[in-house]
């Protein structure tokens, strides 16, 4: 072994150079080789990711169609009605911000996204709360001086209005925003069309049948533009999750499974400290208090009842209202089931056992007999374990969240080949839709399938992130200046609405519920 | 340090095998990276908790800083990879790489106490695969082959010949 050297080359002989070239070029083929094999990979990676994709006629997936002109057009002059943190982030979505938040955005490096928004050509002209911090917020807000979108500051002036009425009244308004808590959401949104005015309203709409009625039909007979803030379906992966249902990718869908997982005080509404621990600001001098009540019961000014509204009946549904709402909106707008036959909730205050009257533990199933389909919502605020919003067809379920997976069924019909021969795996998602990139993968690699099992393909930042609130808005001010509906109409209002109050009324009665679509009421 | 190193055949050949197969996974870890459209080392970085973790979050934080590493990354892997296959500067690639997959490994080192939310495929205290890789990059750049099996051959010789 030690008779055979070898010496980096220093001198060389004419006769040894040759083989020094040689010896010098050994990596080359090595090279080609790795070059053969990795075209190999890509061809045979390619095959098996879009034959699967084409075979299940997903690769013409189309992302969201972008509005475009709604900004065109006379500015739009809107006023907020309630200026909670709800309206701060509808404000920012219409392109508003306090000179605080832009400096807390520039700190934590958000600000490049919300200045990329759309300038939608609209100033924030009124703001009314019952709360004077509320309102002077609001106003300073609404006075901002670089909006998103390199829009210019309006030169109106922004006034307070002491009353809901008072603003509607006003003819220099033209919509309005109504984040107030739930039990003013029908009323002003009734108010609000009567007089002329188009309107955005947060969820839930309606806490009564006879307010949900009152309010349908109010905005059914105005020719005014009405949009609920269910603004998750603006997200592509729900655009892309209904092209998915309307290609049957799931066989019959019988079972719907929503949830709601959290474990925390702020999560079970108990939101009447600061982060310190110190009581939250108003009294009877800075908070309108009868005003807040409206047509509730006249109880003593609570600040646990201003604060902390969503524990009690009179103000709001609880999760359902809350939560449930957004889970409902993101299944109809998919599935468009509608109202459902009847409904069956039952649950208990089991963990946050205070003056509460909303359940903390809640399950509810609704039937579809005419769909062959029940949704089910089962509830938590004392857990936080994730469970997804899963749709169960008898050929593979979808799990829509932040991103969305499609795991086929071990005894699929439709799969039935391909899960013998291999070609799809049951035991982990077969197609994901990753919303980072926006382009649909069927899952190859082991990292990936991890990455979409933990919902952690939706991390992922790269290009241009857009609030999804903001393009809700969007599309109600498109609506307002150029026609259509928005999707969020009166209609989904309305139907959300009676599911909602179906379910509240059986968990209250402990009874099931059903909807008699002759007489329009729940019995 | 000394150059002129003097190996036996069998030496040599292990340390050539050993840097053509370091320099494979190297580069197909820079190409299969740029092949994911849109791919970043977020993902990755997210999960540092140790030593680095407080750069890492840096990193991922400011998106300018984010898309400069993800490219140099890429590219770097891809450079090492071609480096140590070919013989091309060799003892560069050799280091650089060493310290690359070092700060990999600083990253998301197996420590006690620390627990990752990516599922290792082995069982690792300590010393990881990462670890190892680095160290064997650090060996091939301590032994270098790339003046007598690679193009650093002839780029001395054409060094040595216009001198």
């Amino acid at each position: 072994m030690t008779k055979e050297t070898n010496k980096q080359p220093q001198e060389k002989q004419p006769s040894q150079s040759r083989r020094t070239v040689l010896k010098a070029l050994a990596g080359i083929p090595v090279l080609g080789y790795f070059g053969y094999e990795l075209m190999q990979k890509i061809s045979v990676d390619k095959n098996k990711s879009a034959g699967l994709i084409k075979e299940l006629g997903l690769d013409d997936l189309q992302a969201p169609k972008e509005i475009t002109n709604a900004a065109d057009g006379k500015l739009l002059r809107i006023g907020m009605i309630g200026f909670g943190n709800r309206a701060t982030a509808l404000a920012r979505a219409l392109g508003f911000a306090s000179s605080s938040k832009i400096e807390s955005m520039q700190e934590n490096g958000t600000i490049k996204e919300w200045q990329q928004q759309d300038n939608l050509n609209v100033a924030i002209v009124g703001i009314c709360d019952v709360f004077d911090l509320h309102a002077k917020k609001g106003l300073e807000v609404a006075s901002c001086k670089t909006p998103a979108g390199n829009g210019k500051p309006s030169e109106l002036p922004v006034k307070r209005y002491r009353t809901y009425k008072e603003m509607l009244q006003d003819d220099s308004i033209d919509a309005v925003i109504v984040a107030t808590p739930d039990h003013h959401h029908a009323r002003i949104t009734t108010d609000a069309v009567k007089a002329g005015k188009h309107v955005y309203c947060e969820k839930s709409i309606a806490l009564t049948e006879d307010e949900l009625n009152e309010v349908y039909t109010a905005v059914k007979n105005s020719d005014r533009v009405f949009q609920l803030g269910h603004q998750i379906t603006k997200n592509a992966i729900f655009q892309q999750a209904k092209q998915i249902i309307k290609k049957d990718i799931l066989g019959e869908i019988t079972l719907v499974e929503t949830t709601t997982n959290r474990n925390t005080a702020s999560g079970a509404w108990i939101r009447n400290l600061d982060a310190n621990g110190k009581p939250k600001p108003g009294d009877l001098n800075s908070i309108d208090w009868e005003q807040w009540l409206g047509n509730r019961p006249k109880v003593p000014f609570s600040l646990d009842r201003y604060y902390n509204w969503t524990k009690f009946f009179d103000y709001d549904t609880g999760m359902l209202g809350q939560l449930f709402s957004h889970e409902y909106d993101a299944v109809n707008q998919l599935l468009r089931m509608g109202i459902p036959k009847s409904a069956m909730a039952s649950g208990g205050i089991y963990y946050w056992k205070d003056n509460r009257d909303i359940p903390d533990t809640l399950n509810v199933s609704w039937e579809y007999p005419e769909r062959n389909m029940t949704l089910v919502y089962s509830a938590s605020l004392a857990n936080s374990r994730q469970r997804g919003r899963v749709f169960m067809g008898h050929d593979a379920s979808m799990e829509l969240g932040g991103s969305l997976s499609i795991t086929a069924d071990n005894n699929s019909t439709k799969y039935k080949d391909k899960i013998k021969d291999g070609t799809i795996d049951t035991s982990s998602p077969m197609v994901v839709v990753n919303p980072g990139s926006g382009a649909i993968d069927a899952v190859t690699s082991a990292t990936e399938k991890y990455y979409a099992s933990r919902g952690l393909m939706s991390t992922v930042i790269n290009g241009k992130r857009v609030d999804v609130t903001h393009l809700h808005v969007k599309e109600w001010i498109n609506c307002i200046r150029h026609g259509g509906t928005t999707s969020a109409n009166i209609e989904r209002a309305f139907e959300e609405g009676v599911t909602i109050l179906m379910a509240q009324k059986s968990y209250v009665e402990k009874r099931r519920t059903e909807w008699d679509p002759v007489l329009r009421k729940i019995v | 340090m000394n150059t002129n190193k003097t190996y036996s055949n069998v030496q040599l050949v292990s340390l050539v095998a050993l840097r053509i197969i370091v320099g494979w996974h190297i580069l197909y870890e820079g190409v299969s990276k740029l092949l994911v459209p849109n791919w970043t080392s977020a993902n990755f970085l997210n999960e540092s908790q140790w030593i680095l973790s407080g750069m890492a979050h840096w990193i991922v934080s400011n998106s300018a800083v984010l898309n400069t590493v993800d490219f140099l990354n890429v590219w770097g892997l891809i450079a090492i990879g071609l480096g140590l296959i070919l013989g091309l500067f060799t003892r560069t690639a050799s280091i650089a790489g060493a310290l690359l997959v070092f700060v990999y490994y600083l990253n998301n080192a197996p420590i006690i106490g620390i627990e990752y939310s990516v599922p290792t495929e082995g069982s690792y205290l300590i010393v990881s695969k990462t670890l190892i890789e680095a160290a064997a990059l650090f060996v091939l750049f301590v032994f270098p082959t790339g003046k007598i099996i690679g193009l650093d051959a002839l780029i001395s010789r054409y060094f040595n010949k216009t001198k």
